[in-house]
């Protein structure tokens, strides 16, 4: 049986399988797709990442020096939506697509042809996005919230380029978990049940309902504001009975959705990747599973606890004040759980275990600074200041993109067949770890001082703290680049990675040969 | 690693405890900021024990189940009891912080029986104040020089938080603020008194203080509104009540005085040289942020002065643009904003300057024609 299907392969491989450029452009086969998203978002990254190089080389000092206040404004926006859309989401699309059939014992994604085009609209839509940066008058420049009026009466034409890139960035994401859903609730390996799932499919199983649901209020958002703009429709605008705070209960009935789907997959990296190095299992399996399903449906009741400077009733805020407390609870039962999966472990530290504690500590101090925020009166101080910069940077950064890279360091053995130099892996991860603290903990303390966000320019009293925090972005960005250097080194070459590198590893991806073959998993592997 | 970070966390504490920190919240000058500001501390001290346990145990783990020091794993992976433990502890704990956080949030947002109440209207980028039931109202621009931001002047101690009119409220009295907007949205944060409120288009947000100590106190609009969302800082002066009403009286007279100044002033003609001069000024004033010192604007964005053909051929159109402004666009309407003279001025300055030479002259009077529209 074996033998035949390996024929098969070989057969299909021989005769059909293009090759150069159309071989990716072509490609149905989940790991080929996987790659594409995950190069795709490291040069997002990269290009996000100058963004924030020229915002904090202009705030480095006060005074205007290299930009002007309106290409500054460009800059923080499309930093903004480079990051989220092009950077963090697809690198979570491209893990799922290489890990989820390999982890459940599925031959591939259950929908091949709409994965290829769910991954190659999405170098249009930043083609479109980055493209309208050299456009009269330049890119968007209302912030990537795109508040109304401001993206709508008192924004320039590249809006319309705006909404249509975030429209094919939507499609493909509900793409992209349509797919996760379809592959997940069918092509389970016999006696893969829901609760036998690595953690890493169950977030994303989580996640992918979160875009289903949430990436067409986003599309509503956008369309509203373009027919505002070009067609004479008044959703935001009081002038014609609409109400431009209507703009902001619409966006962030998506935005605080997507802030978990930004965050859920790391939940399940981190806690395959702990227990790995800890040699010891997943404390508390199951309530995980359930505070992964308790943060989801949270989130679609706090979003408002972003607009509590709006002018709300007093019922409405002391109402999302709560729900927003909440959240801290089952986010709180992640923490601890891989702390006591760690507890009387026994624990070496490779690159992608520094990762994933790195991401522990500075998650959580992200999560306090969160819990902070919850707390309405003094949200009237933080809102709309560095500390809320700080906040979700914590959340995103040392959050998010360091459990991405410990997703990466984990799982490269098993993509290119070599062990990453881990001297090169280590030496990325403190200077990243230090960078990161200097780039982002500073600015709780100008946050807290009185520095609003998205200026250009500001007083001096502030000069000295965003210095440091300049020389950290700067320390950040460069640290990346080992990064790439580290990767372009494991896919040309290195040590023989075996089946599986990691002494505590757990998971059918570990049971199939380094590098994972093109097609795998086609007779379906027995799970007890 | 961390062991930096929560060290960190606990030198802020000392800072934390002094009253005006560069570093900390402000406690700022009213009972409600000083509320504010116990919540803050509270809630981060929380986050600290709670960071220090959660962390604590982790790096005694780090530590102590190391695999290089030899040790074996254990093989307990659940405790329903523990689980229990640590999500009731969380629960209590918020439940503890939701009361007073509550209880200061209703103060916050009773704005009833106020002594005082001021229209505060954000426009692209200046504030402008207006006394309820008085005749005093005034814009609030930035005062720092060009110069300065362009780095070709030495920094001034306040920096990008100065303005040329100040609001100005009593201290020991309620003061209530009516916030709104002209275009797009802002907001209007002044940290010691712990309020930052959003000024939405067509409609009024209600916020209220009441300052213990005269003295003078800045903010800046805290919401993107556009190019110049970090030039648009606001200025409080506090004044005892007597002071404050003494205050307000003379504004009054100022603004009838004015008044009459400007009905003089329609019979009277300026010359060329007077008009260019004061139009160049309120020119860099006003105009400059958008259609930029040398009047060509910025191309896709901010239409170009120089050369254009409303401002060569149609005179009437050029008055009309600048008294009433264009809805829809970032163009105000001057007209309630500068004088007769500064619009005559500024729209005399326009037609001649760049290159523009049309020759005309236009007057207070020509203005005035418009403004009655």
């Amino acid at each position: 049986m074996s033998t035949a299907v390996g024929e098969m392969t070989n057969h299909d491989h021989h005769h059909h399988a293009p090759s150069g450029f159309t071989r990716w452009l072509f490609t149905t086969n989940h790991k080929e797709i996987g790659s594409l998203y995950l190069w795709f978002s490291f040069i997002m990254f990269l290009v996000g990442g100058s963004m924030a190089m020229v915002i904090r080389a202009e705030l480095f000092e006060p005074g205007l020096q290299l930009v002007d206040p309106h290409f500054f404004n460009q800059m923080t926006t499309v930093h903004g939506l480079v990051m989220v859309f092009g950077a963090v989401m697809p690198a979570f699309v491209g893990l799922a697509n290489w890990m989820i059939p390999l982890m459940i014992g599925a031959p591939d994604m259950a929908l091949p042809r709409m994965n290829n085009w769910s991954f190659w609209i999405l170098p249009f839509a930043f083609m479109i996005l980055l493209g309208s940066l050299f456009m009269d008058g330049g890119g968007p420049a209302f912030g990537w919230t795109f508040y109304a009026p401001l993206s709508t009466t008192y924004s320039t034409d590249s809006t319309a380029l705006f909404v249509f890139s975030v429209h094919i960035m939507g499609i493909s994401s509900i793409m992209g978990a349509i797919n996760v859903i379809v592959t997940v609730m069918n092509m389970r390996a016999p006696g893969m049940t829901y609760m036998k799932m690595p953690m890493f499919v169950w977030t994303w199983f989580v996640t992918a309902f979160l875009l289903i649901a949430v990436m067409p209020v986003l599309a509503c958002a956008a369309t509203m504001v373009l027919t505002d703009k070009y067609f004479g429709t008044s959703f935001f605008d009081a002038a014609g009975g609409g109400d431009p705070v209507l703009f902001q209960h619409i966006f962030w009935f998506f935005g605080h959705p997507e802030v978990y789907i930004m965050i859920l997959p790391s939940f399940g990296i981190v806690s395959a990747i702990i227990p790995a190095f800890s040699r010891k299992k997943l404390f508390g399996y199951s309530s995980m599973v359930y505070a992964t399903g308790a943060i989801a449906g949270l989130s679609f009741l706090v979003w408002a606890h972003h607009m509590f400077t709006t002018g709300m009733p007093v019922g409405a805020e002391i109402f999302f004040m709560y729900a927003t407390m909440l959240i801290s609870v089952p986010t709180g039962v992640k923490v601890f759980n891989w702390v006591a999966t760690m507890w009387r472990g026994s624990i070496s530290f490779e690159t992608p275990m520094l990762f994933a504690m790195a991401f522990v500590v500075l998650f959580t101090i992200g999560g306090f600074s969160g819990l902070m925020l919850a707390i309405t009166p003094a949200d009237f101080q933080y809102h709309d200041s560095y500390f809320v910069v700080a906040h979700f940077h914590y959340v995103l950064v040392s959050g998010a993109v360091f459990s991405i890279m410990a997703a990466a360091y984990y799982w490269l053995p098993k993509w290119t067949g070599h062990m990453y130099d881990e001297k090169l892996g280590r030496l990325h991860f403190w200077c990243s770890l230090i960078s990161v603290n200097v780039l982002f903990f500073p600015m709780h303390f100008v946050g807290l001082a009185g520095m609003p966000r998205r200026i250009p320019d500001y007083a001096l009293q502030f000069a000295d703290i965003n210095q440091i925090v300049s020389y950290g972005a700067f320390a950040f960005g460069l640290s990346q680049l080992i990064f790439l250097w580290v990767l372009i080194k494991c896919v040309r070459g290195g040590e023989k990675a075996p089946d599986k590198p990691w002494e505590g590893a757990e998971g059918l991806e570990w049971t199939v040969p380094s590098p994972a073959p093109l097609h795998t998993f086609e007779t379906p592997p027995e799970v007890k | 690693m961390s062991i930096r970070l929560i060290s960190a966390l606990i030198a802020v504490a000392p800072f934390a405890a002094s009253a005006q920190s560069q570093l900390n919240m402000t406690q700022g000058v009213s009972e409600i900021s000083q509320r504010v500001y116990d919540l803050h501390m509270t809630i981060f001290y929380i986050c600290c024990v709670i960071g220090l346990i959660v962390f604590g145990i982790m790096f005694a783990s780090m530590i102590l189940h190391r695999k290089s020091k030899g040790h074996q794993p254990a093989t307990f992976h659940e405790n329903v009891k523990v689980e229990i433990i640590w999500t009731a502890i969380p629960f209590i704990i918020l439940v503890g912080m939701a009361i007073p956080a509550t209880k200061t949030l209703i103060a916050m947002e009773d704005t009833s029986e106020s002594d005082v109440t001021i229209i505060v209207t954000g426009s692209q980028w200046k504030w402008h104040y207006k006394y309820f039931d008085r005749d005093v109202e005034y814009y609030s621009l930035l005062a720092t020089p060009q110069e300065q931001i362009n780095n070709r002047l030495q920094k001034g101690e306040n920096y990008l938080l100065e303005v040329d009119r100040p609001l100005v409220i009593p201290t020991d009295r309620k003061v209530r603020f009516l916030v709104t907007s002209d275009d797009v949205i802002h907001s209007w944060w002044v940290p010691d008194f712990a309020i930052k409120k959003d000024a939405n288009p067509g409609f009024i947000n209600e916020i209220w203080t009441k300052v213990e100590q005269p003295g003078i106190y800045r903010g800046q609009c805290a919401e993107l509104c556009g190019k110049d969302h970090g030039f648009m800082p606001i200025v409080v002066i506090a004044k005892e009540p007597e002071e404050f009403a003494a205050w307000l009286d003379e504004q009054e007279a100022l603004a009838l005085e004015a008044k009459a100044e400007e009905q003089r002033l329609l019979a009277l003609s300026m010359s060329k040289d007077e008009l260019m001069s004061l139009g160049e000024s309120v020119y860099l004033g006003n105009c400059a942020a958008c259609h930029q010192p040398n009047g060509e604007g910025i191309p896709g964005v901010f239409p170009s002065l120089k050369g254009t053909d409303m401002i060569l051929n149609d005179r009437a159109a050029h008055i009309d643009i600048v008294v009433n402004g264009k809805r829809g666009t970032a163009m105000q309407a001057f007209g309630s904003q500068l004088s007769l003279r500064e619009l005559a001025a500024v729209i005399t300055y326009e037609r001649n300057a760049w290159g523009n030479n049309t020759g005309d002259l236009v007057q207070a009077a020509d203005v005035n024609e418009f403004l009655n529209r």
